[in-house]
């Protein structure tokens, strides 16, 4: 109550500004055009933006930069007009003042890092250029390469001044076009921390374009997925990962295992219904989804991290779905084994080391998998017509 | 040998190489990155005198030189005399005639630039000119002396259009392919031999320093090894 009083004798608190996206723009492709149509507003900090390739995301990111005139639509960043079709705007790249990591970094390669991190200061003057482009370099970790040419350097390294030339120019909007796609995790979690501490002292927008999960939820504030032009979901980064209502988010959330369906009995009384999966003869019980109908067809998603398995047959389990198979492979990532077994339809099934050696698996070893209910996730999306 | 020929030629090869490197840049610049529908009208026009005759292309220059046209008469106001058979004249046939070895060669490197780099420069705050400047050219060298050394081996080798729009002035409009032709008119064939020589050795060297400096850009730069 005492913050929006009148009264207050203290400056009132600064009110956030408004930052809106909301814009068409169709691009000729053979056959059929394509459409991007979105609307969303953009708030200080991280926004992910997440969408499989062609969804449409450097060109909406194109579209805010100035780069590409959208077909109608607005832009508003920080209260500041960008682009206005009603009104006729369009403020020129120039002026802009936006921060643009392009995906190919697009670095001057005739330029030292030095003189690619000063090339948006032409106008400020050498003295204090030298000053802010030091001080970069230092807070950037890439003071002692900054003569050297970009094809000189470690990809860590040029992407560190790619961010850097963005950064140094104050821009009111940032857009980061998979900046960090292409380097290993260690590297990447440093940069990750350096523009998180960047973005704690300016807190101006941010769009950042990945396809990473642990870039999503390591960044995200929020996110906003994309799929052939449209928005598709948005949210936090947990719950739009943790329910997801759509396959393209279903991948994204790390669903291994997506099957289409057939519903064969809706359980009104308990809440349930039972799904035979295509192509087999194994029956599921999964959540009541009020649409579905006896003869419907849908999509279920299961993580293959929220699969149990077992060597004899289990009982006194709450679990409603005891599936017989066989194991057809498994193969170890890191610390994780993944088994695939085949129950009528092949699924991926995730287990520790220690699971693997304890009982003693094998290809071939007959199991039983467990599935709980809720673990069955029950989505719209493409397949579906 | 007719060392004021030679002098000649030099001359004129080098003031037409300067000429065209200027004028050259924002043709090349506008056929590299206008998006205008009609952008290959423009480019087969100054493609033309790569096929043309230089006898055709001749022709027509001495006529828009001649005192019948507004060129011609505009400079006949100006200076007293006509274009045509002038060294002034030569220059302009000479520009037309090598235009595409220039323009070319410039708009080809300057397309090969990474658009990305460009929208780059923009988004940093940078004029279309100080992108040309900072991030275009420097990035189009190869190109640029690629263009400017064939235009000068071009201009140096010309015929048929010098002697449309020049004729045979001793010290005015007589290059060193004219010299060779009276030679040979002559049956001076041990002099049109030496001449012809010395001609051949400045178009090998000039094509070597383009070859050569090109393969040595590409190799340094932009793919260099990490020292």
């Amino acid at each position: 109550m005492t913050a929006t009083s009148p009264h207050l004798a203290n400056p009132p608190l600064s009110v956030p500004d408004i930052s809106v996206v909301e814009l068409r723009k169709t691009l000729p492709v053979a056959g059929n055009d394509f459409v991007l149509e979105v609307k969303f507003n953009l708030d200080a900090g991280i926004t992910i933006l997440y969408g499989p390739s062609g969804a449409g995301k450097t060109t909406l990111l194109d579209c805010i930069a100035g780069l590409t005139p959208p077909d109608a639509g607005r832009v508003v960043i920080a209260d500041r007009t960008f682009f206005d079709c009603q009104r006729g705007t369009n403020l020129p790249v120039q002026r802009r003042r936006v921060g643009y990591v392009f995906q190919n970094l697009a670095l001057f390669p005739h330029l030292s890092a030095e003189q690619n991190i000063a090339y948006g200061l032409a106008d400020v003057e050498p003295s204090e250029r030298r000053t802010k482009t030091s001080a970069i370099l230092e807070s950037f970790r890439i003071a002692h390469v900054h003569d050297h040419k970009p094809s000189e350097i470690s990809g860590g390294e040029q992407q560190r001044v790619a961010l850097a030339r963005a950064l140094v120019t104050d821009p009111c909007v940032l857009l980061l076009d998979e900046p960090l796609a292409a380097l290993d995790a260690i590297t990447k979690a440093k940069i990750i921390d350096d523009l998180r501490a960047w973005n704690q002292m300016h807190r101006v927008p941010i769009l950042y374009v990945t396809h990473s999960r642990e870039e999503v939820f390591a960044l995200g504030e929020r996110v906003l997925v994309l799929d052939h032009g449209r928005i598709i979901a948005q949210g936090t980064p947990q719950a739009v990962m943790s329910a997801p209502r759509q396959e393209t988010v279903a991948q994204l959330a790390g669903f291994e295992n997506i099957f289409t369906a057939t519903v064969i009995a809706a359980h009104e009384d308990r809440g349930t219904m039972t799904c035979r999966i295509a192509g087999s003869t194994v029956e599921m019980e999964t959540p009541l989804v009020r649409a579905a109908e006896a003869g419907s067809t849908l999509r279920i998603g299961i993580r293959a991290g929220d699969i149990l398995l077992a060597t004899i047959q289990p009982r006194g389990l709450s679990a409603r779905n005891l599936i017989p198979g066989r194991i057809v492979s498994l193969e170890q990532r890191d610390v994780t084994v993944v088994a695939r077994v085949d129950c009528g339809a092949v699924t991926e099934v995730h287990l520790t080391l220690a699971a693997r050696d304890s009982l003693e698996l094998r290809p071939g070893c007959e199991v039983w998998l467990i599935v709980k209910t809720h673990s069955c996730h029950i989505m719209a999306g493409g397949m579906i017509e | 040998m007719d060392w004021q020929a030679f002098w000649l030629s030099i001359r004129l090869a080098v003031l037409v190489a300067a000429i065209l490197f200027v004028a050259g840049l924002p043709i090349a610049y506008w056929i590299a990155y206008s998006r205008w529908r009609w952008k290959f009208l423009v480019e087969a026009v100054v493609a033309l005198p790569i096929v043309l005759p230089p006898t055709v292309l001749g022709f027509y220059v001495l006529v828009a030189l001649g005192s019948r046209s507004p060129l011609g008469r505009w400079w006949q106001s100006l200076t007293g005399h006509t274009l045509a058979f002038t060294f002034a004249g030569l220059v302009i046939g000479s520009i037309v005639y090598s235009l595409p070895f220039a323009v070319q060669p410039f708009a080809a490197a300057f397309t090969l630039v990474d658009p990305k780099l460009r929208a780059a420069s923009s988004v940093l705050g940078a004029s279309k000119l100080r992108t040309f400047v900072r991030v275009v050219l420097p990035l189009s060298v190869p190109g640029l002396v690629t263009g400017v050394a064939l235009s000068f081996a071009h201009t140096m080798g010309e015929f048929g259009v010098v002697l449309m729009v020049g004729g045979n002035i001793p010290g005015v409009t007589r290059t060193v392919s004219i010299d060779i032709y009276d030679r040979v008119q002559a049956f001076d064939y041990a002099a049109a031999n030496q001449t012809a020589l010395v001609l051949l050795a400045i178009s090998f060297v000039s094509l070597c320093l383009v070859y050569g400096m090109n393969r040595k850009m590409w190799t340094v730069w932009p793919w260099k090894e990490r020292p």
